[in-house]
């Protein structure tokens, strides 16, 4: 299993330190290529403009498009404003690959930016994460093909629809690796599909 | 140690966000809306850039806030702002602002001689510059949650942010190679606390970002800049002294991400037209030079 990171702006180097932790192979993602050697992919934060015109400028966005629909992708804060159906407050496009309705900087500015318990409805052990929200969206609205995997008091934090994940928050920047142990497991039941299903094929 | 506390991790946390990214100067709403819509991760909102604080002279203050907040207005991306050395009130105006970092910036005149502003008072991250390891470190002692070379500003030449980006590597390398009963005497010889010290020769690295800054002004200057160890670039007169400074920088982003890809740099340096003039730092006598201000 390889999962790519799309390294183009914003924090990889920590979603890739927890990836190593976790001994999977990580490959940085600049190129459109490069997505091919992937079995799933990480969109990190960053600034979600920078992420939308660098997409634009090297033709990686159709690719990442068309990744979205095939393999999971795991995105937080920026990654998760780029995976949204809609954002409410954003110049720029969104890949669509997750039915929810975003607010960009919806908590103000840095000075805003805070650290919450987060508490998971998903995985063995329940205890709260330390949720790192920096200068972060906010969840307005969850389509019915989203499930919310994690809460801030009444608020979602942490969704997916089963091949997309998306925080608001920055799980790379704490030494707990359950959200991204989760992420690795949904390549993993992703693998295994695929394999069946070309087994099915013989 | 401090850097667990909720509060570093989110001004730290910002600067990550930041990697990878280039940071534009702008004077106007304008000039903001070009360095967003070229890709740039964040803007410093100035009244001049420093090309024009070198040629104005005087005494160089924080910018007027009626500047900063338009600037607010205009883009999403997370704005700067400089406050002088060591002048805290300057820095709890600019936090009273709602700027996403402040800049303790050499680039203005200074206001106090032997003291940097205590940086852990606030709740809004700084970054400073350096020249060297013992002075990145000392700012971190004092709250900086990034650094950045000096460079010399306003020159458009890359000469002085080379040596300081060289001078902070080297000497991270060096600190690996050193055994516990070395890190006192080390930390002696650096001025800085013995914690950060080994911090570096444990990790062999700053425990903040480290960008560069002073003097970028084309597209292989900001690929030179992240080849010897820059996570980020800072581009200060560069753009908007050229000719052309929304296709400069664009320029700039695309090289800052794919800094390995000559192909691209090449591609995307082609007809920039006129950089920015620059100036050889022979010709700026020593009482003029911004990169000596703080210690």
């Amino acid at each position: 299993m390889r999962i790519g990171i799309l390294a183009l702006q914003g924090d990889f180097e920590r979603h890739e330190a927890a990836l190593r932790r976790l001994d999977v192979d990580t490959v940085l993602v600049r190129k459109p290529a490069q997505l091919q050697d992937c079995d799933g992919l990480i969109l990190p934060g960053g600034e979600s403009t920078t992420f939308v015109h660098l997409m634009r400028e090297t033709e990686l966005w159709e690719p990442l498009k068309s990744f979205c629909d095939r393999r999971p992708v795991f995105g937080t804060c920026a990654g998760l404003i780029v995976l949204a159906t809609e954002v409410v407050n954003q110049r720029v496009d969104t890949l669509g690959a997750i039915d929810i309705t975003v607010r960009r900087n919806a908590y103000g500015r840095q000075r805003e930016s805070f650290v919450a318990d987060v508490e998971l409805t998903v995985g063995q052990d329940r205890r709260p994460f330390e949720g790192v929200f920096i200068r972060a969206p906010r969840i307005l609205r969850v389509g019915s093909s989203t499930t919310v995997l994690g809460t801030r008091g009444e608020e979602p934090v942490l969704v997916s629809n089963g091949q997309i994940l998306a925080a608001t928050f920055h799980p790379e920047l704490t030494d707990d690796l359950r959200i991204h142990s989760l992420f690795v497991d949904m390549v993993r039941g992703w693998l295994a599909g695929r394999d069946r299903a070309a087994l099915g094929k013989e | 140690m401090w850097f667990d506390s909720p509060d570093y991790k989110v001004k730290v946390g910002l600067a990550e966000m930041l990697k990878g990214g280039v940071i534009m100067d702008v004077t106007t709403p304008d000039q903001a809306r070009i360095a967003e819509d070229a890709g740039a991760v964040a803007v410093m909102a100035l009244e001049r850039i420093p090309a024009d604080i070198r040629a104005h002279g005087g005494v160089a203050r924080m910018s007027d806030p009626k500047v900063i907040r338009a600037i607010q207005e205009a883009v999403s991306i997370p704005v700067m702002a400089k406050c002088r050395i060591g002048h805290f009130a300057e820095a709890q105006v600019l936090e009273a602002l709602g700027v996403d970092f402040i800049d303790e910036s050499e680039v203005l005149t200074p206001a106090d001689e032997e003291h940097h502003i205590d940086k852990w008072k606030f709740k809004v991250p700084f970054v400073c510059g350096c020249r060297d390891l013992g002075e990145a470190l000392r700012r971190i002692a004092e709250g900086a949650a990034m650094i950045r070379t000096k460079g010399e500003a306003g020159t458009g030449n890359i000469v002085e942010a080379v040596r300081h980006m060289r001078a902070v590597q080297r000497e991270i390398r060096r600190i690996t190679t050193l055994g516990d009963e070395e890190l006192v005497a080390e930390a002696k010889r650096l001025g800085a606390p013995v914690e950060l010290v080994r911090y570096v020769r444990d990790h062999g690295r700053l425990p903040v970002p480290n960008f560069a800054a002073g003097g970028v002004a084309t597209p292989a200057d900001a690929s030179l800049m992240m080849q010897l160890g820059a996570e980020s670039v800072f581009v200060g007169s560069g753009i908007f002294k050229s000719e052309n400074p929304a296709a400069r920088a664009r320029a700039i982003v695309l090289a800052t991400t794919h800094y390995m890809d000559f192909d691209l740099i090449a591609r995307v340096s082609e007809g920039l037209g006129e950089a920015m003039r620059g100036l050889d730092l022979r010709e700026i006598p020593e009482e003029q030079r911004m990169a000596g201000r703080g210690w």
